[in-house]
């Protein structure tokens, strides 16, 4: 932190902004030597990490960091304005960059990537766009940055350039695209003619007086325009984006890109309504339900998928809609939670995620039918399994059990019972179709004969020729299971950063005294 | 001395100048000399524009004949931030052109193509500067004439028809101008527009002005294409030669679009246009039906250069749209679309052109791996096409943020929501150009070493637009000023400069006329 020490604090912000950028474009010009290129890309990524630890320490002391960029529009700036559900993000998606950087470098050589340096050129412009998102400071800077981070990383969807890779790279852009520009940017030019400002503000931009039914509409364009969110009807970029690379799946479509999405709407609902107005809006209780049915119904459908990336994407698409229930249940304390599952979400989906690559790189292997009895020649990445499995479900002693049990309180405090027997339902289903992966693993014979499976598959193998995947492979999952365990025992850190969010707090006691 | 003569220069210089590039023959000095000259008129119209931003107007009379008996020309904001588009975008297509033309024209027609559009660029700037009704017709028949030359200049036999096609529904558009202004004339006794103003208001259910008022609207509506009178456009920009659908597309339905603009709020008045006639509901409707029409239309076409024609006639839709909102916001958007989609199409027909140069066809198959052979040329594309699209950091986003705003300043969330529904359909037929440019592979037909990028020559003036497309959508301030003066001028001084200038005039030429 003592390498940031001299420079202007507001400068941090366009530095957390600029050094992946250049970091991408420093990629590009070390192309033709991989092992340069990917020294570049740690070097950035820790540099990064550095960064974003200096500008969480200065929020932690709430010194208020603001940058005007430009004047877009006479009035309407690209702004940034750093405050703490934005630190909060960024913390996570800076620091699982270094993670993924290292598990990418075994997994694109080892899976024999094409197109190398185009690949890591693009995670680099997508993780600057971000940062971006996270510290915006008013909706138009967040839109322009919302939609960089859908462009950069289209290329890394279509990367493998086959005709499957094609179709979904068009449902990907085709979704993300068409709802950001129809409902997100309507919604963002209803609020500024309504309201008059796109900034954040503590409290949201809008009085009592503007009009009911305006703002009933546009809490629904919000949430459906924020289609990264993956609310049902629009989710299925999500499923088709897993043709990407795996460390693009887990890091992009399990952390940043999904996460951005999720994100912001949280910032809507805390910054541009308000907890307090949320309350009041007739249609936040239909969102609600909407997400809670996403909930629910991309469980159910995760257990029909066999492929277990596919199983996983609707894992993530579920997931999600528990920080949008979080959200919209207009509850300090749901969204607190929702904040919380962030970051815990992300350290064990990416688990998930980075073990589905190790299986894949190591014994080609994607199809969840195939992996029985798998176990004994991975024990390592399936224990890594077990671990990231117990932490969605939301069983200590995982991270995700903070947040769900917050995220039940908040719903609790809503008097939103229903919801709280969605989210418990919801754990049944996740130990259904997650749990049985790695059972199955260790405790089921090998099948006597593996040729009904194998014809199927592409490049033969042998069972005794399954090894444990390279070893950057297996650091990175080592690092983020650590931290599903770490964040249990030790949640502190976040607590304190999520009750820095005005309005949004983590006891319980307070909302006792109120109600009493 | 030149400087009194500033609002002339324009137009003097391509028109003397046409006659002398014909002179100078086929090689590069016919070339070299359109461009300087082209170029002049550029560094004119950036004087004229700075002067009419600190002064206001700036009024000119042809001959020493004062008006509203001589012909007069007026700058003000609004001409002369479209001029400045004109006469930058000519300069630039003809730097490009030299090598198109090389490869599109034959020879012995070459000093035509130079000639055409020197006169073609006199004609515009004329019709922008020009302060009388009838002097408007004469240069848009300059320009138009100047244009069918241009057309069937290409070695292609097809641009024959489009150019015929062209021909018979101009002059029927110029036509109806003419009858139009003919019939101001007989009940008014005056083509100077600021004196018209004055004195249709005299007149103001007149008939014959009503009649006069469709006339013009119908016969301007074809000059700037406007759904459904839009049927030449799409054969005309496919079958011209590439450099001269670059100029035509950013250029020539922009100027029809300010002559509508000019009509409608310094001669009519809104409050005759809009509130007595109601022609806002007319083009509001042609307006949409223009955007969805014309923007699916070039979902489904094949060739490139049609499918862009197909999307200026949607992007009109847009301009019209922001005009037929009746608020000084809504015409903003109008005019800052004039300019960032001059741009936008520029670039894009130039980086087509470009490919016709190196594969011979544009069609959307012949662009397959086309990302890979010519990077800089499709990197200019795809900047330009996302421009198109309104992805923010780029012009389009401008556009369309400020056409918003404006509906939404009137609370039609109907209207703000077509736009962007509009903008997905933009989505597809860019998409589908570019997937082929990145995704598809190079036909084995195509020898790959032909297909190389081209000159520095045709590269310069493309970025040039990209680039301004990236400018101008991240530093608006320059456009939003011109425009949002030009917007307010237009609005504020329809009726008080006309009849403080109707005084001075009024009395002196009726006795004349009598």
């Amino acid at each position: 932190m003592n390498l940031w020490q001299g420079v202007e604090p507001s400068q941090l912000i366009t530095l957390s902004i600029l050094v992946p950028l250049f970091g991408a474009l420093l990629v590009l010009a070390t192309g033709k030597s991989p092992n340069l290129r990917e020294t570049v890309t740690l070097t950035t990524a820790a540099l990064l990490f550095s960064l974003v630890l200096a500008i969480a320490d200065l929020t932690y002391q709430s010194t208020e960091l603001r940058l005007d960029v430009i004047e877009l529009f006479p009035g309407l700036s690209i702004a940034f304005n750093v405050e703490p559900l934005g630190v909060l993000f960024a913390l996570v998606a800076s620091f699982l960059w270094i993670v993924t950087s290292i598990y990418a470098i075994g997994y694109m050589r080892g899976h024999n990537e094409g197109n190398q340096t185009r690949f890591f050129f693009c995670f680099a412009l997508a993780i600057s766009s971000v940062m971006a998102i996270c510290f915006s400071g008013n909706l138009l800077t967040l839109f322009i940055f919302y939609e960089v981070l859908t462009l950069s990383t289209y290329p890394l969807v279509t990367h493998a350039g086959t005709e499957d890779a094609k179709k979904s790279g068009r449902l990907y852009l085709g979704i993300l695209l068409s709802t950001s520009i129809v409902f997100l940017l309507l919604a963002i030019m209803g609020t500024y003619s309504v309201a008059g400002t796109l900034d954040f503000t503590a409290g949201g931009v809008f009085d009592s007086s503007d009009s009911r039914a305006v703002l009933a509409v546009l809490l629904v364009l919000f949430c459906y325009g924020i289609g990264k969110a993956a609310i049902m009807p629009f989710h299925r970029w999500l499923p088709a984006a897993m043709v990407a690379p795996t460390p693009v799946s887990a890091l992009l479509h399990a952390v940043a890109v999904v996460k951005a999405g999720v994100f912001s709407i949280l910032k809507v609902m805390i910054y541009i309504f308000g907890l307090d107005e949320l309350k009041t809006i007739a249609t936040t209780d239909l969102m609600l339900y909407i997400g809670a049915a996403t909930i629910l119904l991309s469980s159910c459908i995760a257990m029909t998928k066999d492929g277990l990336k596919a199983r996983l994407a609707y894992s993530t698409v579920s997931q999600l809609s528990y920080i949008v229930v979080g959200a919209l249940l207009a509850s300090s304390l749901a969204s607190a939670g929702a904040a919380m599952h962030i970051a815990t979400h992300a350290v064990g989906k990416i688990t998930l995620f980075f073990c589905a690559g190790a299986i894949m790189v190591a014994s080609h292997k994607k199809n969840i039918s195939d992996m029985v009895g798998l176990g004994r020649q991975m024990p390592f990445t399936m224990a890594a399994f077990t671990i990231g499995a117990i932490s969605i479900i939301g069983l200590p002693p995982m991270a995700g059990t903070w947040s769900k049990w917050y995220l039940t309180l908040g719903a609790l405090d809503a008097d939103k019972l229903i919801i709280v027997a969605v989210l418990m339902i919801s754990s049944l289903l996740n130990i259904a179709y997650l749990l049985p992966i790695p059972i199955k693993a260790f405790f089921s014979p090998k099948p006597s004969s593996c040729s009904n499976s194998a014809a199927s598959e592409p490049i033969p193998w042998h069972w005794s020729e399954v090894r444990e995947a390279p070893l950057p492979m297996m650091i990175a999952i080592g690092v983020t299971s650590f931290c599903c365990l770490a964040l249990f025992f030790y949640p502190q850190p976040l607590i304190d950063l999520i009750n820095l969010i005005p309005g949004v707090s983590t006891h319980l006691s307070t909302h006792l005294h109120g109600d009493g | 001395m030149l400087e009194q003569h500033l609002a002339i220069l324009p137009i003097l210089l391509p028109l003397i100048a046409a006659p002398i590039a014909f002179l100078l023959g086929r090689g590069n000095l016919s070339w070299g000399f359109a461009t300087l000259i082209s170029g002049s008129a550029f560094y004119a119209a950036i004087q004229l524009l700075a002067v009419t931003l600190s002064t206001g107007s700036l009024s000119y009379a042809v001959g020493d004949w004062p008006p509203p008996w001589g012909i007069e020309l007026r700058a003000d904001v609004a001409n002369a931030f479209i001029l400045l588009v004109v006469s930058g975008i000519s300069t630039l297509v003809l730097l490009f052109a030299k090598e198109s033309v090389e490869k599109e024209i034959d020879p012995p027609l070459r000093p035509h193509y130079y000639t055409a559009h020197l006169l073609c660029l006199a004609g515009l700037c004329g019709i922008l500067l020009t302060g009388d009704a009838f002097n408007l017709f004469v240069f848009l028949e300059i320009s138009s004439l100047a244009i069918y030359t241009m057309i069937s200049l290409a070695s292609d036999r097809r641009c024959l028809t489009a150019a015929f096609r062209y021909l018979i529904m101009g002059t029927v558009g110029a036509t109806f101008i003419l009858i139009g202004v003919g019939l101001l004339y007989m009940k008014t006794g005056t083509l100077n527009m600021l004196d018209l103003a004055g004195r249709i208001d005299l007149y103001d259910s007149s008939r014959t002005i009503n009649t006069g008022l469709a006339f013009i609207m119908v016969g301007v509506s074809v000059k700037l294409a406007l759904f459904p009178l839009h049927m030449w456009l799409p054969a005309a920009y496919t079958h011209a030669p590439s450099a001269v659908t670059a100029f035509l597309a950013a250029t020539a339905t922009k100027v029809a679009v300010y002559v509508m603009i000019r009509f409608i709020f310094t001669i009519f008045g809104t409050d005759h246009v809009f509130s007595e006639m109601r022609m806002d509901i007319p083009l509001m409707v042609f307006a949409v039906f223009a955007i969805f029409k014309c923007s699916y239309m070039a979902t489904v076409q094949s060739n490139v250069k049609t499918v862009l024609a197909y999307s200026s006639v949607a992007q009109i839709g847009y301009m019209i749209l922001g005009v037929s909102l009746v608020s000084a916001a809504g015409l903003m958007a109008g005019l800052i679309h004039i300019f960032n989609h001059a741009l936008m199409k520029g670039a894009l027909f130039m980086a087509v052109g470009a490919v016709f140069y190196r594969v011979g066809s544009v069609d959307v198959n012949a662009f397959s791996g086309l990302g890979k052979q010519m990077p800089l040329t499709m990197a200019a594309f795809t900047i330009a096409g996302l421009s198109i699209i309104g992805v923010p950091l780029t012009a389009g986003f401008v556009s369309k943020w400020y056409l918003i705003s404006a509906a939404l300043e009137q609370n039609n969330w109907l209207i703000a929501a077509l736009v962007l529904v509009g903008s997905l359909l933009a989505v597809v037929y860019i998409g589908r150009i570019l997937e082929a440019a990145y995704f598809k592979k190079l036909p084995d037909t195509v020898d790959a070493n032909n297909v190389k990028e081209v000159s520095w020559l045709m590269l310069t003036p493309m970025w040039i637009l990209v680039l301004a497309n990236i400018y101008f959508g991240i530093d608006t301030s320059m456009t939003t000023e011109a425009a949002s003066k030009a917007s307010e001028w237009l609005f504020s001084h329809e009726n008080s400069q006309a009849s403080a200038h109707n005084v001075n005039t009024l009395a002196s030429s009726k006795e004349v006329l009598k």
